[in-house]
């Protein structure tokens, strides 16, 4: 899959703007704030509509103007696709595919698939966990949709158990029995859809660990510490098995009750899990550098992409100001990585940071405008 | 902002669910050019609906006697009793013209997050009927989302020592359709929860 076109109307720097791709690698060179990003942001809305950077549309559309447009022609199997967002504030989006409308903006997730590196992922490394959570679970949506619904039911619950367990631990400060006769109940629930999330997150972790290994290697050099990655669950192992996995859950929470009613909130499931990233024997959060980070960051997001690419779709990969935090090495292994990708496209700040084996289309962006050289 | 009686109409109008301040701005306008009989009648209407209407004292089905219709038929079997969240869903199941059974409604489902337990519910009285003895089958007819699911499954428990068959609506694809129209979260799960045949 690659894009072929990208064009802009009133979003975020650009009043008007249309750029031609190629398959294989795009670089785009321009000065900070100029508006590389908000064309990586532009792709990457058509891909999820969402944007990677704020929660809601008003940033994304000139100031000024009262709504923006994206229009993106993807190439895939040799088909021609052309996909449309219309961004009104406050208000649906519009969608359009091939020039017909849609019902839901909804319809058009798929059209372009796509991984996206950018500067903030270094937090996946050594933020908190709730990253790295996120991140699992995206990747689980976008490779089987009914784990939205997963996700989202199991937040449901975790909310309304929770809100149980504030009013029990209430009623017992105020020295009065506390109603816990739906807890059961909502324990059931809560291990039901914990489970089903969870072998899912765990069959997710087991695939892209060895991407995840690959990748840094292609970055950092064999000679570096091998990276890893583990799912770091809250229960005692218990295998994949959903069913299992329930009854473990179901166990622990038994367990926990009572701790939990002191504290009015759930301590076990999957929203207290975590991934273990480790950088040879140490944990890559709190001991790794910066640039071990960085590269920890890209080789989770280049394992992304390759898992997605074994499950039948290539998607597009695209890297936001990933060379400037690496050094020459890795720079120039991470170009030559990127090599078999039908289409990348990478943004820089300065020319000198772009390796020279990373060949290519180079684009300037400057004053709203983007052009080839 | 206008002035006097229109804006307090508007005010109110803009207190109902589903209605926003454009949409109340406009109901006002049409009700103030409106001929004077028909505005009568509506509300002539809304204040007969507060002084008649008043839940059945079996099931809590809206009635406007001591019974509600249903529960009146003498035709319907007693032996089979559907319990929903609401009085609409009453209409919506009888609709299919399917069931010959009697109603309980609850009144909403259990949300903690709401402050909904099992004593804001009708869940003692629906007890009380069950103890009867007469009713041989429960069907749990509540929402299928998060709430109506743990409603359901807390009634099941509560109800398991009575030894009666106690059921839950099936879900999944709408019948009739084409798989292509599902959306993939739908599809997805009926896929998982595919039965033999």
């Amino acid at each position: 899959m690659h894009v072929r076109r990208l064009e802009l109307v009133d979003f975020r720097s650009y009043r008007a703007v249309e750029v031609d791709f190629e398959p294989g690698a795009s670089v785009l060179v321009g000065p900070n704030g100029i508006g590389k990003t908000n064309l990586v942001e532009a792709l990457g809305y058509i891909a999820t509509l969402a944007s990677h950077r704020v929660a809601t549309d008003a940033p994304l559309v000139r100031s000024g103007a009262g709504s923006a447009v994206i229009r993106c022609t993807v190439m895939h199997d040799g088909r021609e696709l052309l996909v449309e967002l219309e961004l009104v504030p406050g208000k649906a989006n519009r969608a359009r595919l091939g020039h017909s409308p849609v019902r839901r903006a909804r319809e058009v997730v798929g059209a372009l698939r796509m991984v996206l590196f950018a500067p903030e992922d270094i937090e996946l490394v050594r933020g908190d966990p709730a990253a790295r959570r996120r991140y699992l679970d995206d990747l689980l949506v976008a490779r089987r949709p009914r784990f939205a619904a997963v996700c989202a039911d199991y937040d449901r619950v975790l909310k309304q158990r929770n809100a149980l367990l504030r009013t029990a631990q209430l009623a017992r400060r105020s020295g009065g029995g506390a109603d816990l006769s739906t807890l059961d109940v909502w324990d059931g629930q809560l291990a039901g859809h914990g489970a089903e999330l969870l072998a899912g997150r765990l069959e997710l972790a087991a695939g892209l660990a060895p991407h995840v290994a690959a990748g840094y290697d292609a970055v950092a050099g064999e000679a570096a510490g091998a990276a890893s990655l583990r799912y770091r669950s809250s229960l005692p192992a218990a295998g994949a098995d959903r069913d299992a996995l329930a009854t473990a859950l179901a166990a622990a929470l038994a367990q926990a009750r009572t701790a939990e009613v002191e504290r009015g909130v759930t301590t076990v499931g999957p929203h207290r899990d975590d991934l273990a990233l480790t950088l040879g024997e140490l944990p890559a959060k709190g001991y790794a550098s910066h640039g071990e980070c960085w590269s920890f960051a890209v080789a989770l997001r280049l394992a992304a992409y390759r898992l997605l690419r074994a499950d039948g779709v290539e998607p597009v990969l695209v890297l936001d100001d990933v060379f400037a935090e690496l050094d020459t090495g890795r720079r120039d292994r991470l170009a030559r990585s990127l090599e078999d990708a039908t289409q990348t496209l990478v943004t820089c700040a300065v020319e000198a940071d772009v390796p020279v084996a990373l060949h290519g289309a180079r684009f300037e962006v400057r004053d709203g405008e983007v052009k080839r050289v | 902002m206008y002035e006097g009686a229109i804006q307090d109409l508007i005010d109110e109008l803009g207190r109902l669910p589903g209605v926003g301040p454009k949409s109340a701005q406009r109901i006002a306008f049409h009700l103030l050019s409106a001929d004077p009989v028909d505005v009568n009648r509506l509300a002539t209407t809304m204040r007969r609906v507060k002084e008649v209407v008043r839940f059945c004292t079996t099931c809590f089905n809206v009635a406007e006697e001591e019974q509600c219709r249903v529960c009146r038929d003498t035709r319907r079997s007693d032996e089979v009793l559907c319990v929903v969240e609401e009085p609409k869903d009453v209409v919506a199941i009888e609709r299919t013209g399917e069931f010959r059974g009697r109603y309980h409604v609850l009144g909403g489902a259990i949300n903690p997050l709401e402050g909904i337990g099992p004593d804001q519910l009708r869940i003692r009285e629906l007890m009380a009927r069950l103890s009867a003895g007469t009713v041989k089958e429960l069907i749990l007819a509540t929402d299928p989302n998060t709430e109506g699911e743990a409603t359901a499954t807390y009634l099941a428990l509560l109800v398991k020592p009575m030894g009666l068959t106690v059921t839950r609506l099936a879900s999944g694809l709408p019948v009739g359709g084409d798989l292509e129209y599902a959306d993939e979260i739908t599809l997805g799960r009926a896929f998982v929860g595919r039965r033999a045949v």
